[in-house]
């Protein structure tokens, strides 16, 4: 679930980007016959776990993607006929989501790091995103028997320059208002890694208390990156001081960040006018100096944008670009959505342009959502790649970084896999006037009240002379006194 | 007369009279006995032994058995035999006061007597789920090995109750979730006191935590094993006279059961925290299971002295008692199938714009001739097909009832189709 866009030319490559609003995809076993009822079941079952709207979650909007997604975990074959992927743009993350996502820790957020995770700070932000990942692992080396992880991620972009009146330091009490405290009893490890990388291979550059016990090198995403470690379960972190507040102070003022280009990253957006036709356009950037890599492109269009397959171009340095796998599932009318699947090749140091044209459908009138002028979501498409590192990476061990081994996993050295997710587009579809009936009823009775009213008047309407009537008192006397002013009598 | 005596139950019972035995004791003369009459759900066959038979024990004159047969002693003449077999039928199956039990919702409140219990309502499955509550991680370290406790106590019984309802069992083990209530230390026991008053405040806070409802289509019972906090033990239940309770556990009707499971002090003060805790699961399954029939409603009332019950080892419930439980849901079952059809049709008559569809209709009728088919086997006293029926027709009528299909053209206004057709 996630609230926000993640700015990838802003803030560098993402951890683990998610799209905006809820996403869900599962792989079923092969034991299961009935792959679409259990899918609504779940996403039912889910949605009432997580307090989120994934019951909306029907055929229009679930695709079963070919090439883009793999097993996590361990896992016999990869029939893609058991994955099912959804993705509700216009979900909304709050707080009732964080509640039942909290619930599922252990020891909840009584204890542990989970201690900071308060509602009114985390979404007080730029970005949002809380995710939930469970897949089958080897319970041990030797891999006998077989057990579920889970594994819980939030990723959260806090904006400290523009709230701490200009200057990039932070700490951990200025973000979250309050600081660690102990360990929970059931955690076999808690760490805080704390990105300390040099730039430009400058010393001295920033500040970090109190000072860490060790010191952490991996190569993650290409990049090698130094952390500081905090080990929040050896005795001696909590000697001096009760609580643990990591502080950052910058020596000298930034001006400019100077965050590495990401090697892929993507754009996509909306041309066109009218509310007839219309244009997506993806924008591919491949920033390696030498090196060239296919990406998967998986794109869901919803049923009610009608795509013209045969516009579809790809244009890379001006020639055209073939791609060498499409998989294209074309939509049913409110039963399935556009799929278009396609793997292409990106030269080095390159930007990839795919346009594909479509049309807009009329929808029924029942069918417009309550603020029907707002627009319609499409999801966002995902770009999964092996993308080549610049610097050469070794395998970790996954006793001594857990952490790491399972968010950045490498399998050979010298690429690591990355999933990048576009923005959602926001078209507006031709809506009819919906005050239309109360117009009507105006008119038509007004009509009818006017044309048979007048109409009755004429022809039942009669005349009587009515004779003047002697009046009362006051009128009489106002008589008397308009005769001695000489003006006529009422 | 003895027939219409023992006929007064109101379902078939076959009264015999055999010849000549000679086995040793009535347990086992019951087994024997039992595969000789066709014990099919709902009938009681009662063996009437003569007065200076050695089959019963001393001062005993009623035996009954865990399958569905009695042996009751005929002594002091027709008066006493048919007062014995009159009450061995209160005991065995139904009688006026548990039918009204099982429509406690329907009757007003003051007709029924005042310990009539709210039994979990009839459905078509229960959930039950297991939690240990771990309110201090950091001195306690609990284990409790539950699926084999599950497999080898309460798997017996669900599988006798198997023709009730569907059943599934899970387990969680929480952490930091405290009891909604502060014990008061009492200064003679050096313990601390949870009185009856306060017990109904226990349960709300801890069951935001136990969130199983959202996930299940079947009513959810709750069994808890809560170990209380260091600070905070022993901790004893008291009841309304100021006595420990000896189980230090209680249940709330149609929601389940906690127990408190203290653990001892260490014997060394200097004791390295956590401490390890290993449950003990004989004493833990006793508990929930005899709370398990208590919410049920099989519990035992009291009994006359010349009674006996032989005991039901490892199943858990003898077979007239799960006879005594399908009586109660069937009748339940009609009632709720009259009351969701009849309030459907007074629907019908207040909003004329609920539309119904055929197949809507169809599972009317069909819940309509489900239930006159269920009476009809009541009447002549089948008790499985009653059963079976009086379930499809609850399936039916909720099918019927819930369909959303109804609701398509409920907030059309009327002015609106007049604006159309203008």
């Amino acid at each position: 679930l996630t609230q926000g866009f993640w700015r990838t030319q802003a803030w560098g490559q993402p951890p683990l980007q998610a799209p905006a609003g809820a996403e869900l995809w599962v792989w079923f076993q092969p034991t299961v016959t009935n792959v679409d009822k259990a899918w609504k079941e779940l996403s039912n079952v889910l949605s009432g776990i997580f307090c989120a709207s994934l019951n909306f979650i029907d055929s229009t909007n679930t695709v079963t993607p070919t090439a883009s997604f793999k097993p996590l975990g361990l896992a016999n074959g990869t029939d893609h006929h058991l994955l099912r992927y959804a993705v509700l743009p216009r979900e909304v993350v709050c707080t009732e989501n964080l509640t039942p996502w909290k619930k599922l820790l252990p020891c909840g957020s009584k204890a542990g790091l989970a201690v900071l995770l308060k509602a009114e700070r985390l979404f007080h932000s730029s970005y949002h995103s809380q995710a939930v990942h469970i897949r089958p692992v080897c319970r041990d080396a030797s891999c006998l028997a077989v057990s579920w992880e889970l594994r819980q991620t939030l990723t959260v972009v806090f904006d400290t320059f523009s709230s701490g009146q200009g200057k990039k330091d932070w700490s951990l009490f200025k973000m979250f208002s309050r600081t660690l405290t102990d360990t929970c009893p059931l955690a076999s490890q808690s760490k805080v890694y704390v990105d300390i990388s040099p730039k430009n291979k400058e010393k001295e550059l920033l500040e970090v208390t109190p000072t860490p016990a060790s010191v952490h090198e991996a190569i993650v995403q290409g990049d090698k990156r130094t952390y500081a470690v905090y080990d929040l379960l050896s005795p001696s972190l909590f000697n001096t001081s009760r609580s643990l507040n990591v502080q950052l102070k910058w020596k000298r003022p930034q001006d400019s960040s100077e965050l590495p280009t990401p090697v892929l990253h993507a754009q996509r957006y909306v041309s066109g006018y009218g509310l007839q036709t219309g244009e997506i356009s993806t924008l591919i950037y491949n920033t390696h100096p030498y090196r060239a890599f296919p990406v998967i492109l998986l794109e869901t269009v919803p049923w009610y944008l009608r795509l013209y397959v045969h516009t579809l171009t790809i244009i890379t340095k001006g020639k055209e670009n073939k791609p060498s796998y499409i998989h294209y599932q074309p939509a049913q009318d409110r039963r399935r959505p556009h799929l278009l699947e396609m793997l292409i090749q990106l030269p080095a140091n390159s930007v990839t342009k795919i346009t594909i044209q479509f049309e807009r459908a009329l929808l029924k009138w029942t069918e417009y959502p309550p603020d029907p002028n707002h627009g319609f979501y499409v999801s966002s498409s995902v770009l999964s790649a092996l993308v080549p590192s610049i610097s050469a990476m070794k395998n970790m061990d996954v006793e001594q970084s857990p952490l790491f081994t399972s968010l950045f996993p490498s399998s050979d050295g010298s690429s690591y896999f990355v999933r990048l997710y576009t923005e959602p587009l926001l078209v507006n579809l031709p809506t009819p006037d919906f005050s239309m009936p109360y117009n009507v009823i105006c008119l038509t009775c007004t009509v009818v009240a006017v044309c048979y009213g007048s109409f009755y008047n004429l022809l039942t309407r009669t005349f009587h002379v009515e004779e003047p009537s002697r009046g009362g008192l006051a009128k009489r006397l106002a008589n008397v006194i308009r005769k001695f002013r000489g003006v006529p009598p009422l | 007369d003895l027939a219409s005596a023992a006929s007064q139950g109101g379902m078939g019972i076959g009264v015999k009279f055999p010849a000549l035995l000679a086995p040793p004791s009535s347990p086992e003369a019951d087994a024997a006995l039992h595969l000789l009459q066709d014990a099919s759900l709902g009938s009681l066959t009662v063996y009437v032994v003569p007065e200076t038979s050695s089959l019963l024990p001393q001062g005993i004159s009623v035996y009954v058995g865990k399958h569905r047969s009695a042996l009751v002693r005929a002594g002091g003449g027709l008066a006493t035999l048919r007062t014995r077999i009159r009450q061995l039928t209160q005991v065995m199956s139904f009688t006026a006061s548990s039918i009204a039990a099982a429509l406690s919702d329907r009757v007003p409140d003051g007709q029924l007597s005042p310990d009539a219990r709210r039994h979990l309502k009839s459905s078509l499955g229960y959930e039950i789920t297991f939690s240990l509550l771990n309110p201090d991680p950091k001195s306690h370290t609990v284990d409790w090995d539950i699926e084999d406790a599950v497999n080898r106590y309460v798997q017996p019984v669900l599988d006798k109750l198997s023709l009730v309802a569907n059943f599934s069992v899970d387990s969680q083990i929480l952490y930091y979730a405290v009891l909604g209530v502060t014990p008061r230390f009492d200064k003679e026991s050096s313990s601390f006191l949870l009185s009856a008053h306060s017990l109904p405040h226990v349960i709300n806070p801890v069951e935001a935590r136990l969130g199983s409802s959202a996930a299940s289509l079947y009513p959810v019972l709750n069994f808890l094993l809560y170990v209380p906090e260091r600070s905070h033990s022993p901790l004893y239940i008291q009841d309304k006279d100021g006595t420990p309770v000896s189980t230090n556990a209680f249940h709330s009707p149609r929601w389940g059961g906690i127990m408190i499971y203290n653990v001892e002090a260490p014997a060394s003060p200097q004791a390295s925290l956590p401490l390890h805790v290993d449950v003990d699961m004989v004493r833990v399954m006793e508990v929930f299971l005899a709370q398990l029939r208590l919410l049920f409603g099989l519990s035992r009332e009291e009994l006359p002295a010349e009674f006996l019950l032989e005991s039901l080892g490892n199943e858990g419930l003898a077979d007239w008692e799960l006879d005594r439980l399908l009586w109660a849901h069937t009748v339940e079952n009609i009632a709720t199938v009259s009351t969701t059809l009849t309030s459907l049709a007074q629907l019908l008559d207040k909003i004329g714009n609920i539309v119904i569809k055929d197949d809507v209709a169809s599972e009317v009728y069909r819940a309509v001739a489900s239930v006159q088919s269920a009476m009809a086997e009541l009447a002549t006293g089948h008790l499985h097909s009653a059963f079976q029926a009086s379930k499809e027709a609850v399936t039916s009528s909720e099918r019927a009832f819930f369909d959303p299909s109804l609701l398509h053209l409920l907030y059309f206004p009327d002015d609106q189709k007049f604006a159309i057709y203008i």
